[in-house]
């Protein structure tokens, strides 16, 4: 009895002391922010966005130019950022949910309209990047990043140019050499592109020759992973991937042997927009930044930064031309033509697209 | 006095287990008579039922756990056996502790490092002469990774329960003339049973619902309920279908601790 008292009394202790530390860490923390010379309750903005999604001196210098100072917390995906803001007691001003995600939002009135009187920056961007259907006349929401889905090849295993379409993938000679990204929507979607349907179909006849489809691409596939799938690619493990513009170009850092391409046959081009939450604090400051991002020196910066492709066209005017003239991130108007964005399909259509890509993975 | 102090301990355990064990539960339970649009309904159960699907993956979980506990348990028990004679005893077991320290996604990520096309082992094949082999993403793969990382609870377990067996009831059962293979099977293994089915429960169980090792050297090419469940919580977020997998992995554990359970307290 006596040790176990001891010992709980130890416990104890040491609960108190690291809980002490803590405290002390986060006045540490109050003084250091508290010394900076911009420092003030109205002149705070706190953005929310996806980890590593800006160019850290871009904040630096927004700080700077504007002399609000920036609190940055960030989120890795679309549904902890929507939770998070729909249960309240955060006080975000600005956050950066995918298209999708802008229509949910939008629908369940968690964001506030834009004011386009306060845009300054708004004529900086491509018209074809504008008036999406997720959010028609952008009166929510301003882009910030682009990109596709498509497909990575490796030149040591398969000849350069010789992926076109998604229906390459179907080819027997990749037996067991293809790798997909573990999401219904996107592997769901490129089966749908390659049978010249769109990726939001919703009639139940499509869907089932999908699903029948999908199936027949089992023997090609090797596995089915999350974001592992960039070391596996870098380290020559699949001769093909389907993927994201973004973690393709992760990839191709790594290993000169890769290769992304965008298929001709239509697929998916997905958005990442910025949008103000109803929990703002600081409408004006998260203008301000909306603002600041969309100077075309600003967003080129960031976009050379953060590698995705950026829908501001002065922007893009500025960036080297091997990344503008680069087909796989800046695919031709006839090809982007083609991509759609996903389109919120409803809790329903969204249990058919995951029970019939379930059905694929269990038909091995 | 004393017997009311004790009281006051016990309301603060029943505290724990309704808030922790048995309300949890019930919200499961109560969650998976739901459909997507929140309505009552047995659909889910039906829908479970009536899938070739879901079926199929419950066998899948079931046979893969059983197939891991076996080897788990062919393994530990000569391995414990023999470290409980050890004269280190503590140390050895030490060491098959200490794996349980590093967390299980590293390790995952070390046998992906192991079994990858240019891995150590593929290396190692080809040296020999053999060449390289698939070895990810493959059944064998799972089930040497689920029992590699199993492998200590089933240990420790079996392990007590030797030690505590009393010495002189062996040295009885040698001086009486038993031979060595009938001390064991008579004695030693009778008296460890109980750690053998605490092992069991121990690793059979987590087995069951196992879902990262499945995408991480699985490839998703082996799927069990835990998959299931992953996706019906975080993607299509129809948390009806989720609760409604997750009470048929409840079912299959209470079935799992009735068949392994003490029978001879069972049978007073």
């Amino acid at each position: 009895m006596r040790k176990l008292m001891k010992l709980t009394l130890s416990i104890l202790c040491a609960v108190l002391l690291l809980f002490g530390f803590k405290t002390w860490c986060e006045h540490l923390e109050k003084q250091s922010v508290a010394a900076k010379p911009t420092a003030g309750k109205q002149k705070k903005l706190t953005i929310y966005n996806w980890g590593d999604y800006i160019d850290p001196s871009i904040i630096k210098s927004f700080q700077k130019d504007t002399g609000y100072q920036v609190d940055y917390e960030t989120f890795d995906s679309n549904e902890a950022m929507y939770t998070k803001i729909k249960q309240g007691g955060t006080h975000y001003d600005l956050a950066v949910p995918s298209d999708y995600m802008v229509q949910k939002m939008r629908q369940e009135h968690l964001l506030k309209p834009l004011d386009h009187q306060k845009l300054t920056g708004f004529k900086n961007y491509d018209q074809r990047f504008l008036n999406e259907p997720f959010d028609p006349h952008n009166r929510y929401s301003v882009p910030y990043f682009w990109g596709t889905l498509g497909i990575v090849y490796n030149d040591l295993y398969v000849k350069p140019g010789s992926i076109k379409s998604w229906n390459d993938l179907w080819n027997p000679k990749y037996k067991q050499q293809i790798m997909l990204i573990d999401s219904a929507r996107d592997i769901m979607g490129m089966t749908l592109a390659s049978m010249g349907k769109s990726v939001n179909t919703t009639d139940e006849p499509s869907l089932a020759a999908a699903r029948g489809k999908l199936i027949t691409l089992m023997p090609n596939v090797k596995a089915i992973v999350a974001d592992e799938i960039k070391t596996y690619m870098a380290q020559n493990e699949a001769a093909l991937a389907v993927d994201y513009s973004g973690d393709a170009a992760e990839m191709l850092d790594q290993n000169k042997h890769l290769h992304y391409v965008v298929p001709n046959d239509g697929g998916n081009i997905w958005f990442d927009n910025l949008v103000i939450p109803k929990t703002v604090k600081n409408e004006q400051a998260a203008y301000a930044f909306i603002n600041y991002m969309s100077r075309p020196d600003i967003a080129a910066k960031n976009a050379e930064y953060v590698g995705y492709a950026t829908p501001n066209k002065q922007a893009k005017a500025r960036l080297p031309k091997h990344i503008t003239q680069d087909r796989a991130w800046y695919p031709d108007q006839k090809t982007l033509n083609r991509l759609e964005p996903y389109e919120n399909l409803g809790p329903n259509l969204t249990e058919r697209y995951n029970d019939y890509f379930l059905e694929f993975k269990m038909s091995n | 006095m004393r017997k009311q102090n004790t009281n006051a301990f016990t309301v603060l355990y029943y505290a724990w287990i309704i808030l922790f064990v048995i309300l949890p539960v019930l919200l499961l339970l109560f969650e998976s008579f739901k459909n997507i649009n929140g309505q009552f309904t047995l659909g889910n159960y039906r829908s479970f039922f009536e899938s070739g699907t879901y079926l199929r993956m419950t066998f899948n979980s079931v046979f893969f756990a059983i197939v891991v506990t076996l080897i788990t348990l062919l393994i530990s028990y000569p391995m414990a056996f023999i470290m409980s004679r050890l004269k280190h005893a503590q140390f050895w077991l030490l060491l098959v502790i200490l794996p349980t320290w590093v967390n299980l996604l590293l390790k995952a990520y070390a046998f992906i490092g192991l079994f990858a096309k240019q891995g150590t082992v593929n290396d190692f094949l080809t040296f020999i002469g053999i060449g390289p082999q698939q070895l990810m993403f493959t059944n064998t793969a799972f089930i040497t990774v689920a029992a590699y990382i199993e492998i200590p609870f089933m240990i420790m377990p079996i392990f007590n329960s030797l030690v505590e067996i009393d010495q002189s009831l062996i040295n009885a059962a040698r001086d009486l003339g038993a031979t060595q293979a009938q001390t064991m099977r008579k004695v030693v293994i009778p008296l460890s049973m109980n750690g053998v089915r605490a092992g069991i429960q121990a690793v059979f169980i987590p087995t069951l619902s196992l879902f990262m090792i499945t995408r991480l050297i699985g490839g998703n090419r082996v799927i069990t309920l835990g998959t299931a469940i992953e996706e019906h919580f975080l993607v299509t977020q129809n948390w009806g279908m989720g609760a409604t997998i997750g009470i048929v992995l409840i079912v299959a554990m209470v079935i799992t601790m009735y068949l392994t359970r003490d029978r001879k307290q069972g049978g007073k």
